[in-house]
């Protein structure tokens, strides 16, 4: 473990020169940068604002009148909550929540365990044909996950898997890998390699370094990447709807979600409050690990 | 890994999305033991006769899967109508309810992976699955059922090439107009039962200073649907439906006499200022109301006449009294004269892509009376074709007039036109025209733009 913790130097105490990074944080953060933000911030909270207030209000109000109504007439209820736990009306949300925990967890950690170790060859190991594996994986990234659809689809019902968890959590981690591991390998690179060779020194194998040296380094890029990956796999629809259909045992949150509104679409204003329940997992996650996210964005773009 | 957040806000994130996770999954059990214990003392079912399916043989044991667009709450009383069959084969029958069923039946016909029965709401679906191979041909006893309890017309549109596949399921009648009928008690007017009273109705309307008619358009990616099902019930009434047939295959042209007088008829109503848009705006503001809010305007006493079909009664708020002597009802859009009955309408069909027993059984199931019947007393909002249903085991009054009008002797039911036109017209070129057509286009531009973008 001792070998991880950076060292840490004592600042200077002469004032450096302005650092382009200092100066950038000076500009962005006067006051009129600050009126931006806060303006930005509204306008974009505004429709989430008034969704929020709209699945508060009953089933005729949301039909016939728009949610800012609710301040001249302010209605309450919980029905539209009631109504999307309801089995009575066929919605019941609980069920389809633990099955997009089931489908999303997996079709994190499996990404997440394939990619850091291929990361980690591609950063650390040399062998034959590595800068064209790596160069085919990192082209992969832009073929679009919709031409795979049938293909994969045929191989999953030849092998029996379609319609269960499985097909999903194979396919979600197939298309999550290019970019995992690119975004990985880009991270450790960035590692100085003195830090590897005093590991070596140390008599550390490949295992350990990986273990001990490259995982506690890792955290801000694994949870940006697991974040994104999270809400990717939470708020996904296609791959869901063609490898497990609608089945009621499987399918996530977000099938049940777009059969809400109904066959006819009759139900619509039970959307607002099913958009709060499936919206709560995916904020809770940011809210945990967003300071990670902003590192782990920089991951690979910004030296230093 | 992520273990070092120590601060009390997200300490506050974690606790309540556990505490949520917990308390959904605590639903999601309550919810399963309701289910059960409703499955279980639900005796009322089982009063079918069994012996009909002995002819399958022993099927204890066997899964039916089931793909449809039928979703939530429509799915509920589909999958109550299956218990007696359940009760009586030991079969499960596997429900999948999914709105893009139309795309994803396509996907799963040609990747391999097609369910058992399939509830296709179009016969050009229905031609396209058929092409794909997968599917297999109705057997000889679902065959009988139709021949017995649902009308030729039902049955051609279940067969491709010559070859019967699927046996109708549900049903609706578009070719209907909502109205108040305590506004018509009040006011004095009375239900037409000629195009020509319909007329002489809205002008009588329109001279109280009121809009009587209201309309929307708006659906979406589909926006114009419902201009197609106004042009489709006029040239039905005023063309007969020999020519609405040719029309819809094509054999006379978009740009016809026919046509364009169907059209213009449509036009009369909805392009007319003195008729729309009853507590909306004017013309062009049909095509910026979505379909499902236009007709609401009947509640709020603006609007008299809103011709949408018989599955719009979801529409209303639930307390609303839908019957003939409630809030809202409906009457059919009449034809040229009293006596003849054109009806506009759609429906399901079930395909099978399997052809193993209790596949079969199911098939066969579906297309008996028994099935209508039980399917009726379940549901709300629903109605079949077979001529076997008995009009009060239905619920609902829009439903037991919508079977009414099915069942007529004198009915000539269509099927839904632009569900049979190729996919370029049917769900693109003629939805596109009129929505520009409500916007200001002429008529004779419409019909030509539509006539040029059939394929060839």
């Amino acid at each position: 473990m001792t070998a991880a913790v950076p060292i840490v130097t004592e600042p200077d105490l002469e004032a450096p020169p302005e650092s382009t990074a200092a100066v950038a944080k000076k500009k962005l953060s006067s006051p009129m940068a600050s009126v931006a933000a806060l303006i930005i911030a509204v306008l974009w909270t505004i429709p989430t604002f008034g969704l929020f207030l709209s699945s508060f209000r009953p089933e005729a109000a949301i039909k016939r009148t728009g949610w800012w109504t609710f301040f001249t007439d302010p209605q309450m209820t919980l029905d539209n909550y009631r109504a999307v736990f309801d089995d009575e009306t066929g919605v019941n949300l609980g069920n389809f929540f633990i099955n997009s925990l089931v489908i999303c967890i997996p079709s994190v950690l499996i990404p997440l365990a394939l990619a850091s170790l291929a990361a980690y060859a591609f950063a650390w190991i040399n062998f034959r044909g590595k800068n064209f594996l790596f160069l085919a994986i990192f082209a992969l990234q832009i073929v679009p996950l919709q031409v795979t659809l049938i293909p994969l689809l045929t191989i999953f019902v030849k092998v029996d898997i379609s319609g269960t968890y499985w097909a999903l959590w194979l396919a979600h981690s197939t298309f999550a890998l290019p970019l995992a591991i690119y975004l990985l390998h880009n991270f450790m690179r960035e590692i100085p390699a003195g830090l590897i060779e005093a590991a070596r020194v140390d008599g550390a194998g490949h295992v350990a370094i990986f273990f001990r040296v490259m995982l506690p380094l890792l955290t801000p890029a694994l949870a940006a990447f697991g974040i994104f990956q999270f809400l990717w796999v939470w708020n996904d629809l296609l791959v869901a709807l063609v490898f497990v259909g609608g089945g009621d045992d499987v399918a996530p949150l977000t099938l049940q979600l777009a059969n809400l509104t109904g066959t006819r679409g009759t139900a619509w204003h039970l959307l607002a409050s099913g958009t709060f329940v499936s919206i709560i997992v995916p904020v809770t996650v940011f809210l945990l690990l967003q300071r990670y996210f902003v590192r782990g964005l920089l991951a690979g773009s910004v030296k230093g | 890994m992520f273990g070092h957040s120590g601060s009390s806000r997200s300490r506050v994130a974690l606790a309540g999305a556990l505490s949520v996770g917990l308390a959904f999954s605590l639903t999601a059990c309550g919810g399963d033991k309701k289910d059960d214990s409703s499955g279980s003392t639900d005796t009322a079912t089982s009063s079918i006769d069994c012996a009909q399916f002995s002819q399958f043989g022993d099927l204890k044991g066997k899964t039916v899967s089931v793909y449809t667009g039928i979703v939530t709450p429509e799915d509920a009383p589909q999958k109550k109508s299956y218990e007696p069959f359940e009760q009586c084969t030991g079969v499960t029958v596997k429900y999948e309810g999914d709105k893009s069923f139309e795309t994803q039946i396509l996907v799963r016909a040609r990747a391999g992976n097609p369910p058992d029965v399939a509830y296709v709401p179009q016969p050009g679906l229905l031609k396209q699955l058929v092409e794909t191979g997968k599917a297999v041909e109705a057997p000889a006893e679902v065959a009988t059922n139709v021949d017995k309890w649902f009308g030729k017309d039902w049955k051609a549109y279940g067969t491709v090439a010559g070859k019967f596949y699927a046996a109708p399921l549900g049903a609706n009648v578009k070719s209907l107009v909502w109205y108040s009928p305590k506004e018509f008690a009040d006011k004095g007017y009375t239900v037409p039962t000629t195009l020509d009273q319909l007329k002489e109705l809205s002008d009588k309307i329109a001279a109280t200073g009121s809009k009587p008619w209201c309309a929307g358009i708006g659906s979406g990616d589909a926006t114009g649907w419902p201009v197609t099902d106004w042009v489709e019930d006029f040239m039905l009434r005023l063309s007969g439906p020999e020519a609405y047939d040719k029309w819809v295959n094509h054999e006379i042209p978009f740009n016809g006499a026919e046509s364009t007088a169907a059209w213009n008829a449509v036009g009369d109503y909805l392009k007319n200022d003195k008729y729309v848009n009853g507590g909306l705006g004017d013309v062009k503001s049909i095509a910026g109301t979505t379909f499902q809010d236009a007709g609401l305007q009947i509640l709020e006493g603006t609007c008299s006449l809103h011709r949408q079909a018989s599955f719009y009664a979801a529409n209303f708020p639930a307390k609303t009294k839908i019957a003939e002597d409630g809030e809202i009802y409906a009457f059919y859009l009449p034809g040229k004269d009293a006596t003849s009955k054109p009806v506009l309408g759609g429906g399901e069909f079930v395909l099978a892509f399997a052809d193993r027993p209790e596949v079969k059984a199911f098939q066969y199931f579906l297309s008996t009376d028994t099935w209508a019947n039980l399917k009726a007393k379940a549901s709300s909002g629903w109605v079949s074709a077979n001529k076997g249903l008995k009009v009060e085991n239905l619920t609902n009054p829009i439903d037991q007039l919508s079977a009414k009008i099915l069942q007529d002797p004198s009915a000539q039911f269509r099927f839904d036109g632009s569900d049979m036109m190729p996919a370029a017209i049917g769900s693109n070129a003629f939805w596109k025209q009129a929505t520009a057509w409500i916007s200001g286009q002429d008529t004779t531009t419409t019909v030509n733009n539509i006539e040029t973008a059939w394929p060839k």
